[in-house]
């Protein structure tokens, strides 16, 4: 497929890569473009400059500090965490990425390209939500951290504005979670997912694929995520796959699943 | 602060060779590799990053080719499906396709050969799992996988 005409920058330099997001009104940051390119295919996305971010080393790193939280730089690929001693630390992180796609997209597709296209179906979007993420955004004035809460706004759009970009994640020191899915393949789109983390006894999990955003919902142990997931009065959308209601009753089983396997952790 | 262009001389080492061509922006690896280098053992199977007949090694590393700008392959080291018989003297694990009759059509073949290269340097004798994971990305609708998987996993043996 031949893309519409666009313009391609490689910055070496996060500062450099803000400076061309400003002044080009059309220009939309490259990752590992596992979804970006295919979506400039069908012309679901038409940006006028493309800025690689691949050039920039300062955002693959994984690193684990002294309390165990576990920073991620949002150019590391699905292989990076995979391959990262650290990673393990938070070991549901590794053990969610092996099950995104196949070899060669785990090769390309980043950390921070999963959270910032935001595609309600992602796998990372919950998981982040459920284990406190903080994102670090980047932009003129500096950075600032959000909460995974506040980072997801809708679908396909996040707190990262224009002149932004996402630069690292960090989540917080933890191995009590799960993760629990129905797709389409072994390892395909997700018609629902959830993810589970336990803290201080109680059990947060967030669904994916039954709303714009992940939702939240909190119970005292596995055995209360079936009513909070009730409480929640989920309105799934329905497609092809599944129906509302159908969506609505995968997303309850697949919620105590996750719970359950956190518990079962220590 | 770095150039904001439409198009850029690019070079890359194709199975050994350096080629240096001057491409536009928006054209993805494949086209690249095909049209321009005139390689055209890579296919093009779905064009959408599902199939996986346009996989090759970029750096070490499997990749699908219409999911990458050939422009951002500069200075990289390319392995393509050409690049595997030496002087037509099959691979061990080309010859297992052939033994096995890995293949129907073939149109998924240069693809499938890519992932199993890559899986056989990573894991030089896999697990069923391991073959089964490491061929993933690779649809073929001939053969039902089977012979696929009997010829990765012997070759690997």
């Amino acid at each position: 497929m031949l893309l519409r005409e666009v313009e391609y920058a490689k910055p070496g330099s996060v500062a450099d890569a803000l400076a061309i997001l400003r002044e080009h009104d059309g220009a939309r940051a490259l990752a590992g473009g596992q979804t970006l390119i295919n979506v400039m295919k069908a012309r679901a996305a038409s940006p006028d400059v493309l800025v690689d971010l691949n050039g920039l080393d300062d955002l693959k790193g994984i690193e684990l500090a002294a309390d165990g939280t576990l920073t991620i730089g949002a150019m590391a690929t699905y292989t990076d965490v995979l391959a990262s001693a650290e990673a393990r630390a938070r070991p549901i992180l590794g053990e969610v990425c092996a099950t995104i796609a196949d070899v060669q997209v785990r090769n390309r597709g980043t950390i921070g390209g999963n959270v910032c296209s935001n595609d309600p179906t992602n796998h990372l979007p919950p998981l982040m939500a459920a284990v406190g993420a903080r994102m670090t955004i980047a932009g003129e004035s500096g950075e600032r951290t959000v909460d995974a809460h506040d980072f997801f706004l809708g679908v396909y759009l996040t707190a990262v504005g224009p002149g932004e970009l996402l630069t690292r994640i960090s989540v917080p020191a933890g191995k009590q979670d799960g993760f629990a899915a129905v797709t389409l393949g072994a390892d395909g789109t997700c018609i629902a997912n959830a993810a589970a983390s336990i803290d201080g006894g109680r059990v947060r999990v967030a669904l994916g694929c039954v709303d714009a955003v992940p939702v939240v919902v909190t119970a005292d142990g596995p055995e209360g995520v079936g009513a909070a997931v009730d409480a929640a009065n989920l309105m799934p959308p329905f497609d092809v796959h599944a129906s509302s209601e159908y969506r609505g009753h995968l997303a309850r089983v697949l919620a105590i699943r996750a719970a359950e396997q956190a518990a079962g952790r220590s | 602060m770095s150039s904001v262009a439409s198009s850029k001389t690019v070079t890359v080492t194709v199975n050994g060779v350096e080629y240096e061509r001057e491409v536009e922006a928006r054209k993805l690896l494949i086209h690249f590799v095909r049209d321009d280098l005139d390689l055209t053992g890579s296919h093009i199977g779905c064009d959408t990053g599902n199939c996986g007949a346009c996989s090759m090694l970029v750096n070490g590393q499997l990749v699908k080719s219409c999911m990458l700008l050939a422009i951002q392959a500069d200075g990289a080291t390319i392995e393509t499906v050409e690049g595997l018989a030496d002087g037509g003297e099959l691979t061990r694990l080309q010859q297992s396709f052939s033994d096995h009759h890995a293949l129907q059509c073939g149109y998924c073949t240069p693809g499938m050969l890519m992932s199993a290269t890559a899986l056989l340097r990573e894991h030089p004798s896999p697990t069923d799992e391991q073959i089964r994971k490491g061929l993933q990305g690779n649809i073929c609708r001939c053969t039902g996988y089977w012979n696929i998987f009997e010829a990765v996993k012997a070759a690997g043996a």
